[in-house]
């Protein structure tokens, strides 16, 4: 056994890599329950390639045959059902896995120096992951892929001059198609999981390399013992490796009851109109997108077309995405954790989160006025927290943070 | 608690029931996607029993027809050919059906049911080919006189009779295969079920 081990580890650095990362790689020992969703999403991701796999087996990505071979896969296919729903299901968890885990990150300010480029990684990972839900959603040519994507695609036909030429060039016809639908297909299956698993592994090359933060929002590595290892650290495996596993088992059993029990789960992860083909003659009655790409779209309808063109409302949606990749430069506080913070962050962090969250129910409802304005209300909240966020990080008075971590 | 109080055995154990429960789990989890590779509903559908009608089959006419995506041979023999069959018998590498190539209601010196019928599925045993049909009698590339008509392989040279009997001396190990058939009536065959189960 040893012997083997000191031969590959001559030839590959396997017992380093082990080491590093997980049976030497110190951990703060305060982990909390937010803790558990950066190994979550790595779940998701696996699962979600695992079942991509097996679906792409009996996809057809041809206009002509794409919505009968879903059909085919929900009733021919042995178990295919279950390996769609899981796919299906798995979109939908991915979001709620990472939109949590983002939630830890605005908690104890993990953004904060040194761990700004974990964050920016984290968002164009989020990015990523959202063009990779919306040409995955478009796959089943159904009657919301085929409207969802016209909207989408639409967007960015709103930029002057060059507008009709980037939807021609991302059509590769005159309206949504069979070209379009090819070549979202290419995308979902291989050019975006790439990316997607290029950057999980950048994002934890950065992660290790500076260290995890933690609830209290104390450098770890500022207090180490007489051999180098951080007082408050504990080793990755197995004490954290065991902790996650039962995140796991819990994570399962959720998303196995939804799989089993409700995998549309009433309309939100997967629509009723989407079981009726692609039909360019007829919109359904009531579009909108996922729930996970919501908010963003009630940003979109909040801002009036302006100057004879609806461009303000796509610069502004894109604006809300690309926003959260300043944080760590616009927040000013010495303080990271929620723990110590001043009570103004606290405030805009709590209007932030319930303006995200109504933006997101928003974005499901029909436009009524009172919505709209509801819409216009919430978005220039949303983007108050960014940009007054200089003002309030700096002001108020912050508590002292402990040398080290602290026990609950 | 100090090291000394650490249970080790207690420890052992729990790890490994725990990895025995994961292993199960998993081992669940993976009988759904080995089983979405089986032939599925519709595959199944297209492997139905197809009904061949033969009234118009002539003597020496061969008809190719489609089953489970399998050329299936159905050619009528007429009294010359039967005769034919058992003189080559020392030729063949499996002349009296030893192998398991045939239902057992086609395990005879014709390897049919009726013997003026033969039903085959045209695939070589060596590599899959199918080999084509070479009635004639004779025919000089396949060996002049001593040819009585039967089946040669274009891929590998494999030569088989009009029985579907294997050749002494040629790539193919055994006799070519005869699917599940049965007559409905004396002049509509069913491909795919067995004589008594219909």
């Amino acid at each position: 056994m040893d012997n083997n081990k000191n031969w590959i580890d001559q030839r590959f650095p396997l017992t380093k890599v082990w080491n590093e990362h997980l049976a030497e790689y110190y951990t703060p020992r305060n982990f909390n329950f937010w803790y558990f969703f950066g190994s979550l999403a790595i779940l998701v991701l696996v699962i979600q390639i695992l079942t991509g796999v097996f679906l792409t087996m009996h996809y057809k990505p041809d206009a002509a045959l794409a919505f009968a071979s879903v059909e085919y896969i929900m009733r021919d296919v042995d178990w295919g059902w279950l390996i769609r729903y899981i796919h299906s299901t798995g979109a939908s968890a991915f979001f709620i896995v990472i939109y949590l885990h983002m939630y830890r990150g605005l908690l104890y300010g993990s953004y904060k120096a040194p761990r700004e480029l974990i964050w920016v990684l984290g968002m164009v990972l989020y990015i990523a992951l959202m063009a990779e839900a919306f040409m995955g959603y478009v796959l089943p040519w159904g009657q919301m892929s085929y409207w969802g994507a016209k909207v989408i695609i639409n967007l960015f036909g709103s930029f002057p001059i060059v507008g009709e030429l980037i939807l021609e060039f991302i059509l590769g016809d005159y309206a949504v198609g069979d070209p379009v639908l090819n070549r979202f297909f290419s995308l979902h299956v291989i050019a975006i999981p790439l990316i997607l698993v290029i950057l999980v592994f950048l994002h934890i090359v950065a992660l290790h390399a500076v260290g995890s933060n933690n609830p209290d929002g104390v450098e770890i590595k500022q207090n180490k013992d007489e051999n180098g290892i951080p007082k408050d650290g504990i080793p990755f495996h197995p004490y954290y490796s065991v902790k996650d596993i039962m995140g796991v088992v819990v994570f399962l059993m959720i998303f196995s009851s939804i799989v089993f029990f409700a995998p549309a789960l009433n309309g939100y992860f997967l629509e009723a109109p989407n079981y009726i083909e692609a039909n360019p003659l007829k919109t359904p009655d009531h579009i909108a997108p996922l729930w996970y790409l919501t908010p963003f779209y009630s940003v979109l309808r909040a801002i009036p077309p302006m100057f004879g063109s609806q461009l303000p409302g796509v610069l502004a949606m894109f604006a809300a995405l690309l926003i959260l990749i300043a944080l760590p430069w616009l927040d000013r506080s010495k303080v990271k954790s929620i723990r110590y913070r001043s009570w103004p962050y606290k405030v805009a962090l709590g209007i932030f989160v319930v303006s995200f969250i109504i933006l997101g129910w928003l974005g499901m409802q029909a436009v009524t006025p009172l919505y709209s304005l509801m819409a216009q209300i919430f978005t220039g909240l949303y983007f108050a927290f960014f940009i007054l966020m200089p003002w309030f990080t700096s002001i108020g008075k912050t508590k002292p943070v402990p040398e080290r971590t602290t026990e609950h | 608690m100090s090291e000394q109080e650490i249970d080790l055995k207690k420890r052992r154990f729990l790890t490994g029931a725990t990895s025995v429960v994961g292993a199960v789990g998993v081992g669940f989890v993976l009988v759904p996607f080995l089983s979405s590779w089986m032939p599925s509903a519709r595959a199944k559908a297209a492997g139905a029993p197809v009904d061949v009608d033969i009234t118009k089959l002539e003597n020496g006419q061969l008809v190719r027809v489609l089953w489970r995506k399998k050329p299936i041979w159905i050619f009528k023999r007429d009294k010359t050919v039967l005769d034919n069959l058992p003189t080559l018998n020392n030729e063949l590498t499996d002349p009296d059906n030893t192998e398991d190539q045939q239902p057992a209601y086609a395990n005879n010196a014709y390897r049919s049911i009726n013997p003026e019928i033969a039903v085959i599925i045209g695939i070589c045993t060596h590599l899959g080919c199918s080999p084509t049909y070479r009635p004639e009698v004779g025919a000089a590339d396949l060996g002049g006189d001593a040819w009585k008509g039967g089946f040669y392989c274009p891929c590998h040279g494999s030569k088989f009779d009009l029985s579907g009997r294997v050749y002494k001396g040629v790539p193919a190990p055994t006799n070519l295969v005869i699917p599940p058939y049965h007559f409905v009536t004396d002049s509509l065959i069913r491909l795919g079920i067995d004589p008594k189960a219909s």
